[in-house]
């Protein structure tokens, strides 16, 4: 393990640059959505017009509602299908082509959208209502997000079931619980908070999709990240400034929480197996 | 990590139907969403562009009792002769080259200041580190409009203090382009390169100190090889999807910044030419398929806790 030291002024350096760069143009967003000046770049005093205007655009509260909703059921599904995948790939030691289902499982990671967003709606245009799937529309828009954010579920499940103390699980077999019951006893309410999170990054992924929403959206649906796309497209506008102080401000508040809660979780478990050990040491 | 002990055939002792169904599930998602719409994209890469919906020709036909295989090879003949496909390929592969770099120098002394901080502070760095990549991705972009536009914040700031006399043309060039892409990908650099070096064993760099090493040599020969792994993967994650990148050239590159996904975009949304976006797609695949190989191995180790 590493030996933790002392940042150095370099250190520091190095780390309030990084920061600067990372956060300086999304507070720069946050600060100009308060502008009264229509004109983005251009400080002209204070006024939160820019928030009455963006609840009084009904067309973008109806994308905004889509997406949410989308962002939901694909996130659930993406947690049970990716938790699943987890333990496959961290659990079951092999099986008849684990290669294939591996490469399956990490190759939508690095997989550039446009080619996701083609593939998965000429799929389903030359499925043509096979398995009564929709060509295109909000479902379509479900199926191929669920494709994209499996594996990032996987990837954050996984790490968690390779830290956890298999002496648990194991001793609870011995015990004659079978592997069903050790999941849902023990493993599952260990793996929880990774499941929370990644349950949050798949409903983030979703609610940002831009490119793959436009392959499958149709001409009926629209989603708020196309909806942005198309009006930042015209230009800088106010409007969307405040939009996206909005989500970032959600976003933030939500992540920050489950950081705390899982940070939580863990410290007191982690004083329960001391206890525990003591008792039996 | 604890090691795999001696009950490793105890957790055969899963019920087949449930073993199963925990395999299967995923594996046909992936396999019908996934895999088999390459072979779709590659088959219709295949057919002609038709006036009729969908829009493409069908590549097989069965006429007077034969059955018979069309298939069409202009759509792949006209990425090489016109040489517009072949330039946006190059310059994507460029442009995704450079900017991995480049989020590689901002990335890794990000990564190695965070991994050697107390354990506390490191969980906060990292939590500061993955939070913008949280929020939407769209709207970091779009961010970078109101500071690199020709009347923008960075302008602004500069010809106020009086570096500059006339407003630099930032945005809408390749160079905004750049800054977008290493600003987004910035996150999945640091990521697993802190994955690495903070399992670094610093034992190892006091030995080579108490055996009279400079820092920076200790640093080039013991962190910088054994965090390889960490390397690797970051600049995957990175160089893949930026080869194929849309949004970001599209909002901050202006027409000077060709890349591949616009052209299949275009292709696509503005020419209705399904066929031609399939190739255009298919010729990618096939170029950052070794790339995505040399990821996968080394992504599926660390999926199964066999870590190097």
């Amino acid at each position: 393990m590493s030996m933790p030291r002392r940042t150095s002024w370099l250190g520091w350096g190095v780390l309030l640059l990084g920061f600067a760069f990372l956060y300086l143009p999304i507070l720069l967003l946050m600060l100009y959505s308060f502008n009264s000046s229509r004109l983005a770049t251009v400080w002209a005093g204070f006024s939160t017009k820019w928030y009455g205007e963006l609840f009084r655009d009904r067309q973008l509260l109806q994308a905004a509602w889509v997406s949410l909703k989308i962002a939901f059921w694909t996130a659930t599904a993406s947690m049970v299908i990716g938790t699943m995948a987890a333990m496959a790939m961290t659990r079951f030691k092999r099986f008849p082509s684990k290669t294939t289902f591996g490469a399956l499982v990490t190759a939508p990671l690095v997989m550039p959208e446009v080619i996701i967003g083609l593939s998965i709606l000429l799929m389903l245009v030359s499925m043509g209502g096979l398995f009564g799937l929709p060509s295109k529309g909000v479902v379509a828009i479900w199926i191929a997000h669920v494709t994209f954010t499996i594996s990032f579920v996987t990837v954050v499940v996984s790490s968690r079931l390779q830290e956890l103390d298999r002496s648990l699980e194991e001793a609870a077999m011995d015990l004659g619980a079978n592997r069903l019951k050790v999941f849902f006893l023990i493993t599952l309410p260990i793996i929880a908070p990774a499941l929370m999170s990644g349950w949050l990054l798949a409903f983030t992924l979703s609610l940002d999709d831009v490119v793959i929403a436009s392959f499958v959206a149709g001409p009926s649906s629209t989603t708020l990240p196309m909806k942005i796309f198309a009006s930042v497209r015209m230009g800088v506008s106010p409007k969307i400034n405040a939009l996206a102080s909005l989500l970032v401000l959600a976003v933030s508040l939500v992540a920050v929480l489950g950081w705390w809660i899982s940070a939580r979780a863990d410290k007191r478990r982690q004083r329960e197996m001391q206890l525990a050990q003591q008792e039996n040491g | 990590m604890s090691a795999r002990g001696p009950n490793q055939t105890g957790w055969r002792r899963w019920m087949p139907g449930v073993r199963a169904g925990v395999i299967g599930v995923p594996y046909l998602w992936l396999l019908l969403f996934f895999a088999i719409p390459f072979l779709i994209v590659l088959k219709i890469s295949f057919a002609k562009m038709a006036v009729a919906m969908p829009p493409y020709t069908s590549i097989v036909a069965y006429v007077d009792n034969a059955f018979t295989i069309n298939l069409n090879l202009g759509n792949y003949t006209q990425l090489f002769a016109d040489s517009q496909y072949v330039v946006a390929y190059l310059s994507s592969i460029k442009i995704a080259l450079v900017s991995t770099l480049l989020t590689l120098l901002i990335g890794y002394p990000m990564a190695y200041v965070i991994s050697r901080m107390s354990p506390s502070a490191r969980n906060i760095a990292m939590l500061l580190v993955v939070l913008p990549s949280w929020t939407s991705f769209l709207i970091r972009v779009y961010a970078w409009i109101g500071i690199l536009d020709s009347n923008g914040l960075l302008n602004r700031t500069l010809m106020g203090i009086g570096l500059i006399d006339e407003p630099l043309r930032i945005l809408y060039t390749p160079l905004a382009a750049y800054i977008g892409i290493v600003y987004c990908y910035l996150p999945f650099m640091v990521l697993p390169l802190y994955a690495n070096l903070v399992k670094l064993d610093h034992r190892l760099l006091e030995a080579a100190y108490d055996l009279g090493a400079k820092p920076w040599q200790a640093f080039l020969r013991i962190t910088l090889p054994l965090s390889r792994s960490g390397i690797i993967a970051g600049c995957m994650l990175v160089a893949i999807p930026a080869v194929g990148e849309f949004v970001i050239p599209e909002m901050l590159g202006g027409p000077d910044t060709l890349m591949i996904g616009r052209v299949l975009w275009g292709e696509f949304f503005n020419n209705r030419d399904w066929p031609l976006a399939s190739a255009v797609a298919i010729v990618m695949l096939i170029l950052l398929l070794i790339p995505i190989l040399i990821f996968n191995r080394a992504q599926q180790r660390e999926l199964e806790g066999r870590l190097a």
